[in-house]
């Protein structure tokens, strides 16, 4: 076997050194009654080049661009990445170490996911971001358990158009140790209902995801203004965090932590992961934050370095009093933002920004002239929900024939939403490929 | 001893991203804008964020250059005592990029996913067989997860029997993670001392386990690198008070094809796919954390489940005792496909041959460096052993310079300071990927710290000598902490 080194010499000989006959008496302390029977019954090794066949076989049976046209995001985005990142991320000394325990061996880790903790900061506008979490759905867990810590209530108040599964991992988490997650409602607009929260006292935070699940963005400074009033956090969440290259960011609208997903920023889809669990917060809460930081330092000759650092929040440590049980975190994929955030720049974001909510408002302004008819009034950025034509799923299924997928429909997600359709348009779209849709459509 | 493998060549400074850059440079070929644009409501734009701009070879050069302050095991040696660091095969890395997979889109309908969907249908059936459990979920998205999974398993389960208890038993020997994933859950971890020889008495657990504890968390092979010889016997004790065994399966690597985890009595496994199955650690994850249980538990799975119908594959929410979502998706995809990949190389005969290579290895550097640091238990290990500084500390030389020191011979140090238990812990996983050759010069190079700390401690004290920067301050970093720029 090509990654096994030992010859049967090495074997034989090493054996000898550690008193064995054979491989098998190594494992002699292992009882008879935990001992396998027989074999493990799996299919036999395979050659890199069957291996190579059975994997194209399997990915080729899966419908992914550039043969399918996807105006499809819900939570997962269809962004281009450039050759030059993926090339970057490649190299084995940021693919095959592990966490940066050892800071003197492992400051190319270390300088990098300081960096990314900046321009997430920064992107965020918030003072501080931690290395990365798993997704965006525990991002969001975490943030609301952070809050409960902070301010020893047990109630969170999350709006309804947070990614529904992203609700559904929050109750997941909160749950077994009888936290409750009051839901917001929506309005016709398609933002959160606010005035709901008149009703509902001792909340440890208020959730908002902005753009929302129905791609309209919200009116961020209210929520901020209305935690203030019931003394709570202001978690401010998101799926697509490349809208803050246009939109005001939450951290100028009062968040105190901003969390969500960061695959936008140069990660594959995957089928949804791995990605990137972005969590920022305001600085006087770091001591609470859940995860691992990357902090400044010198070596012991003064010379500027980088650690890990405020461990003892940290679950090796502060055991069953830690922030949080998570270890390995998506470093790699925080490496990957922060390489794709440094190859856009200042510039870049913006236009990149504008071209995505410049492509889906071309794509909105056509549906409404064909007919279509867009369900909510307020503002979006890349996403926005369109209403179907009656016996539109055969037109749907028509137009999967053809590779193009025309949005995700919502009725699974939000029951009262028959018929509707969540559609989105990123800059991997072109006018010609939307017109094309437009024109399936009114076929 | 022969020339050192650590040594010194130039590689260079380079400063923070945002110190370089001119505004107006790109690194980014944007898209033609083929639309008119389009305003937005003032009130609701912003500035946009203060990146630098840069141009390609900027951010080219910037991430090279750090990348060689890195040590990786691609380069060498690096015996993480727990981490299982092995060699993360290459053609891996191409499957995980396939434009099926890396394009997949996690809401399309399941007709248009079936090759992901098979893959994971398929990996569920190979970590069944593997572990000898009967039901597995790939959704926790790394080891810590799994472990929070599997609490909240068996508290789903305890619930459905009525059963309300507010504490877990956790060994000494328990990875770190395990008291603060019980805690997530609501648990009181209840702490229990290994015996003499390292594992867990059936004794020990008679003392603790009553009516109010949900049941323990074991890590087998422990963290001291041992067999829990007595699993079963707990196993049985731990289900006759109501009880239930998460065992925490993130040293599976010492034991495929070997060890019937079923057979041995537990409930609830986690694996780390980044360990035992090649996925690299990327600097710290992406991992993936799959939980595997036995049937009792296969109701309380997290959702969606993916089910097979004549030969296709979908995915089913319709499991109501399901403890719900933990990822926002199905888990991490792009990982789970590396280690497919592996177990589909590898073939039944070849992760047995893995196990036991990665226990002689262990067994082989433990024989070999008895005596140069103290043993605390000295009967064979399985995949790592745990030595001690209890010699080298008359000299005032700790475990923590040692590791240092060993920087400059070129090998990453092991783990050290864990498990608690010893105290000045250096805990060593060689993993079955690393030659005999290699392992002896590795083992060369400890003989050579464990004499430099008799002959010449402060060489040790000022140690690392060769890396890019010198023993980092960390107790200053964390008193006033910088954590942005």
């Amino acid at each position: 076997m090509r990654y096994l080194p030992h010859t049967d010499e090495d074997i034989a000989s090493m054996l000898r050194v550690v008193g064995a006959d054979t491989l098998d008496d190594l494992f002699s302390t292992i009882p008879d009654d935990c001992r396998r029977p027989r074999d493990l019954d799996i299919p036999s090794a395979l050659t890199e080049w069957e291996l190579n066949d059975l994997m194209d076989a399997l990915s080729n049976s899966v419908a992914a661009p550039p043969e399918y046209k996807l105006f499809l995001g819900a939570g997962r985005y269809d962004h281009f990445i450039p050759a030059s990142l993926t090339h970057l991320l490649g190299r084995s000394e940021f693919v095959t170490p592990y966490t940066p325990y050892q800071p003197e061996m492992s400051q190319g880790t270390l300088q990098a996911i300081y960096e990314y903790q900046t321009l997430a900061a920064r992107l965020l506008g918030m003072e501080t971001s931690n290395a990365s979490l798993y997704d965006g759905a525990s991002a969001l867990a975490e943030a609301l358990l952070m809050a409960i810590r902070i301010t020893r209530r047990k109630k969170v108040a999350v709006s309804s158009l947070i990614h529904p599964y992203y609700r559904r991992v929050v109750q997941t988490y909160l749950e077994p140790t009888g936290l409750k997650m009051v839901e917001l409602p929506y309005l016709e607009n398609g933002r959160t209902d606010l005035s709901r929260l008149d009703r509902i006292d001792d909340l440890a935070a208020v959730a908002v995801q902005s753009p929302n699940f129905f791609g309209c963005i919200e009116d961020l400074a209210a929520v901020g203004e209305k935690s203030r009033e019931k003394d709570c956090l202001f978690v401010s969440s998101f799926t697509e965090p490349l809208a803050y290259g246009l939109l005001k960011n939450p951290g100028s609208q009062g968040a105190d932590i901003a969390c969500g997903e960061g695959q936008s920023l140069g990660i594959p889809k995957w089928f949804g992961g791995p990605g990137l669990g972005m969590f920022a917060s305001k600085m006087k809460y770091v001591r609470s934050i859940p995860g691992r930081l990357v902090g400044k330092s010198t070596d012991k000759d003064g010379k500027n370095g980088f650690v890990l650092t405020l461990a003892t929040r940290e679950q090796h440590i502060r055991r069953e009093k830690a922030t949080s049980n998570i270890c390995t975190n998506n470093s790699l994929c925080a490496l990957a933002a922060a390489m794709y955030m440094a190859s856009l720049g200042g510039t870049g974001i913006r236009e990149l920004a504008k071209l995505n909510h410049d492509k889906s408002e071309y794509l909105k302004q056509a549906l409404e002239e064909a007919g279509f008819k867009i369900t909510f009034k307020s503002p979006t950025f890349n996403e926005f929900v369109v209403e179907s034509p009656p016996n539109f799923e055969t037109t749907y299924e028509r137009l999967l024939e053809k590779k193009i997928v025309a949005g995700l429909p919502l009725t699974p997600y939000y029951p009262e939403l028959t018929g509707k359709y969540l559609m989105c348009v990123t800059e991997t779209k072109t006018k010609e490929e939307m017109d094309e849709l437009v024109e399936e459509l009114r076929n | 001893m022969a020339e050192s493998l650590g040594t010194t060549g130039l590689i260079l400074n380079e400063p923070l991203l945002w110190e370089k850059g001119k505004k107006g440079r790109s690194a980014f070929s944007l898209p033609r804008r083929d639309v008119e644009s389009t305003p937005l409501d003032e009130e609701l734009t912003g500035d946009g964020p203060d990146f630098p701009d840069l141009s390609e070879i900027d951010v080219v050069r910037h991430y090279t250059r750090l990348s060689q302050w890195n040590f990786c095991v691609d380069a060498g040696m690096y015996p993480l005592g727990s981490c299982t660091m092995k060699y993360n095969p290459k053609i891996n890395e191409k499957y995980a990029a396939l434009k099926g997979f890396a394009g997949a889109h996690p809401m399309l309908p399941p007709a248009l996913s079936q090759g992901t969907l098979r893959l994971m249908f398929e990996m569920e059936r190979l970590l069944a067989e593997i572990t000898g459990m009967d039901a597995v979920t790939l959704q926790p998205a790394a080891g810590a997860q799994g472990e929070l999974a599997g609490m909240l398993l068996i508290h789903a389960y305890q619930q459905s029997k009525d059963m309300d208890r507010s504490k877990i038993i956790v060994p000494d020997t328990a990875h770190g993670t395990n008291p603060a994933s019980a805690a997530l859950c609501g648990y009181r971890p209840v702490p229990v001392k290994s015996n003499q020889n390292g594992i867990l008495s059936l004794e020990a657990v008679y003392e603790v386990m009553d009516e109010d504890t949900a049941g323990i968390m074991i890590t087998n092979p422990n963290t001291l690198g041992l067999f829990e010889e007595n699993i079963k016997a707990i196993t049985e004790l731990v289900h006759s008070k109501g009880g239930q065994v998460y065992c925490d399966g993130a040293n599976m690597n010492a034991i495929m094809g070997m060890v019937h985890m079923g057979q041995t009595g537990i409930d609830v496994l986690h694996l780390n796919l980044h360990k035992t199955f090649s996925a690299p650690h990327g600097g710290g994850g992406p991992g993936s954390g799959p939980v595997c249980v036995r049937r009792h538990l296969e109701p309380f799975l997290p959702v969606p489940r993916i089910i097979e119908e004549n030969g296709n594959f979908t995915f089913s929410e319709d499991f109501s005792d399901s403890i719900g979502k933990l990822h926002a998706f199905y888990g991490n995809f792009g990982v789970i496909i590396k280690a497919y990949s592996y177990i589909r190389a590898m073939g039944p005969q070849g992760l047995k041959k893995a196990s036991q290579l990665a226990v002689l290895n262990a067994n082989y550097v433990m024989e070999q460096l008895k005596g140069v640091f103290h043993l605390p238990y000295e009967k064979p290990c399985m995949h790592e052993c745990v030595f001690s500084d209890k010699f080298q500390r008359a000299g005032k030389v700790t475990t923590l310079d040692m590791a240092k020191r060993l920087m400059d011979f070129g090998f990453h140090p092991p783990t050290i300071y864990f498990p608690l238990i010893v105290d000045g812990a250096i805990m060593i996983e060689p993993t079955e990927t690393e030659s005999r050759e290699e392992i002896d010069l590795f083992i060369e190079a400890c003989k050579t710290v464990a004499d430099e700390a008799e002959k010449d401690p402060d060489l040790i004290r000022n140690s690392p000598q060769k890396c890019k920067v010198k023993r980092m301050d960390e107790t200053a970093a964390a008193r006033r902490p910088c954590l942005a720029g």
